[in-house]
């Protein structure tokens, strides 16, 4: 498994004219796992956005499964990369089952249902995140972190090769948060998924990715394996903290100083 | 779990009730007609004074009525979504504000009703080419700018019709009104109204379930791959121009367009797929309905169709809010 699901070369993000991240190049394999790391507005999600295709780059270039992004339908670029939203926000009711059939969309031609198929799919993704009691439930009734883990099966109902998670763990308790990023590490393991998310937490970063991006939020970024890159010196620079290592036999934890 | 054929079932049974509204209306009036005598004349048969009603006076403006109720609640709809509100209502962006100043000057200067409708016409154009030009002046094209800027157009040209009504002479303030509060009786011919809720709706279907996920937001519908600025502006001209349509054929009907697709969606969710017709064909067969009982209630006195709508619609309302149903079960 060694398919690159992105290929990002000299990739500058800006928003309001300031550049947030500049000559940004990184290349992600299936079954690799990355996580962004930076402080509020350092560009985390502009940047998500960007390599979603939902915003242009102010320069660079990215790949996705192998095809520069300019030249793939809205469409094909949703069958291939899911989103994760960091808001879920709901206007008028719906069924949990509907919401996390909305995954099939980029799936179905235009005139096409939902399928069996597809209703086992988004069944199969709402045990995954333990929502299969909640299928007929509006989802107006869920709790925050229940919307949460609705979103995250509404993504593996979508079937991506490349899940993009800004904040997966939002809302979600303590017991979630670690089964929600155990899900997406097995996806990886065996089915190769490829996962860039935007984390907040140093210590599950630590050892739920394979490597980390710290954005400075002034165009600097360091990218690079996270036992390398996600030092307490560095990590301290990055959120303006400092930061002390801790050790409990092999692992390591960072915690504020 | 959202299916082809419970939505089909879901919109026979409407066209049925739909068809059964516009019998009951061909048959009801200061003439009673049976059911069966109303089938036999609409066949053609029987050429007595009866047959005559039913096939020149009274179809023509029932399949009005059907037309408007369905082109007010498709237009609500489509609004709903597009404004991401459940408040949207086809007249939300100053759409019928502009053909009610259309329609009340070409009164005031005693225009033919040939000239009103035009009038409607085109004032509702321009509110339509204003709002859009406005709100998307900076290229954003935002959702509460959008509202914002529909909002204030339809405030300016509510005051331009409280001017025109205030300095109207009395023996035309009456029709004014009337036309105001939406009134069938000046329907001329129902086909310019058929021909385009027919169109409608045939240019809404294939766009329901992208409408489904904008109905969720923009940057969820994008992310699904759905082209998010084509589609709103599409959907915006869309049901402006079925607003302008039914304003044109019978003044601005209230309630209809706000009410009926929060009814369907109460009833059967908020599927579009499901959801754009049976709008539609709730929404004519309510004004239908509504429209008969305008001309019989208090016969030969006719009132206006518009104060019938929201007396019947807002008790049906309130009592499907309150019972609260399980929204999910689908």
């Amino acid at each position: 498994m060694s398919e690159i699901r992105l290929d990002v070369e000299g990739l500058a993000v800006e928003i309001g004219g300031q550049t947030l991240v500049r000559d940004l190049g990184f290349r992600l394999a299936a079954g690799e796992r990355l996580a962004v790391l930076g402080r509020n507005g350092a560009g985390k999600t502009t940047l998500l956005h960007s390599l979603a295709g939902l915003r242009a780059p102010s320069a660079g270039r990215i790949a996705l499964c192998g095809d520069a992004l300019p030249g793939l339908t809205p469409t094909q670029i949703a069958q291939r990369r899911g989103l994760l939203l960091q808001h879920q926000l709901d206007a008028f009711p719906a069924s949990v089952l509907e919401t996390a059939l909305i995954g099939r969309h980029p799936w179905l031609g235009r005139w096409q249902w939902e399928s069996r198929a597809d209703e086992a799919l988004a069944r199969e993704a709402l045990r995954a995140v333990g929502l299969d009691a909640f299928a007929l439930r509006d989802v107006h009734t869920l709790s925050g972190g229940e919307r949460q883990r609705l979103a995250i099966a509404t993504l593996l109902t979508q079937a991506p090769q490349l899940a993009l998670l800004d904040e997966p763990l939002s809302h979600l308790d303590l017991n979630h948060q670690v089964a929600v990023l155990d899900l997406f590490s097995r996806q990886v393991r065996e089915a190769g998924l490829a996962v860039v998310m935007v984390l907040h937490d140093i210590n599950l970063a630590l050892r739920h990715a394979d490597r980390a991006l710290l954005l400075f939020g002034d165009g600097r970024h360091v990218i690079g394996p996270v036992a390398e890159v996600m030092q307490a010196e560095l990590l301290s620079q990055l959120y303006g903290h400092p930061l002390r290592e801790l050790a409990d036999g092999e692992r390591r934890y960072l915690v504020p100083g | 779990m959202p299916t082809r054929r419970r939505a089909l079932l879901v919109n026979l049974i409407l066209l049925l009730a739909a068809a059964l509204s516009i019998v009951l209306a061909l048959g009801a009036g200061s003439l009673k007609v049976a059911p069966g005598d109303v089938i036999a004349a609409l066949a053609g048969e029987g050429d007595g004074m009866a047959a005559e009603v039913v096939r020149n006076l009274r179809l023509p403006r029932a399949l009005a009525a059907f037309a408007c109720g369905g082109l007010l609640a498709l237009a609500g709809t489509l609004m709903q979504v597009l404004l991401r509100n459940p408040l949207a209502d086809p007249y939300v962006l100053g759409v019928s504000g502009g053909a009610a100043v259309g329609a009340l000057l070409a009164m005031l200067f005693s225009l033919p009703l040939l000239l009103m409708h035009g009038g409607a016409f085109a004032g509702a154009l321009c509110a339509v080419l204003l709002v859009f030009g406005l709100a998307r002046g900076d290229g954003s094209w935002t959702q509460t700018r959008l509202l914002l800027t529909g909002v204030i157009v339809a405030a300016g040209a509510a005051a331009v019709v409280a001017l025109i009504l205030s300095v109207a002479p009395e023996q035309k303030l009456r029709g004014m009104l009337f036309w105001l509060m939406g009134d069938l009786s000046h329907a001329a011919t129902p086909w310019p109204a058929l021909i385009v809720l027919a169109l409608g709706l045939a240019a809404a279907l294939p766009m329901a379930r992208d409408l489904n996920l904008l109905a969720r937001g923009d940057l969820v519908a994008k992310s699904f791959g759905v082209g998010v600025g084509k589609l709103r502006g599409a959907i915006y001209v869309l049901a402006s121009l079925l607003t302008a349509i039914a304003v044109t054929t019978a003044g601005s009907i209230g309630f209809i367009g706000l009410i009926v697709p929060h009814l369907v969606r109460l009833a059967a969710g908020n599927d579009q797929r499901l959801l754009l017709p049976a709008a539609t064909l709730a929404g004519g067969a309510l004004l239908v309905c509504a429209d008969t009982l305008a001309r019989t209630a208090v016969a030969p006195q006719q009132l206006p169709v518009g104060v019938l709508t929201a007396l019947l619609g807002v008790p049906v309302f309130l009592y499907l809010l309150s019972r609260q149903p399980d929204m999910g079960k689908t």
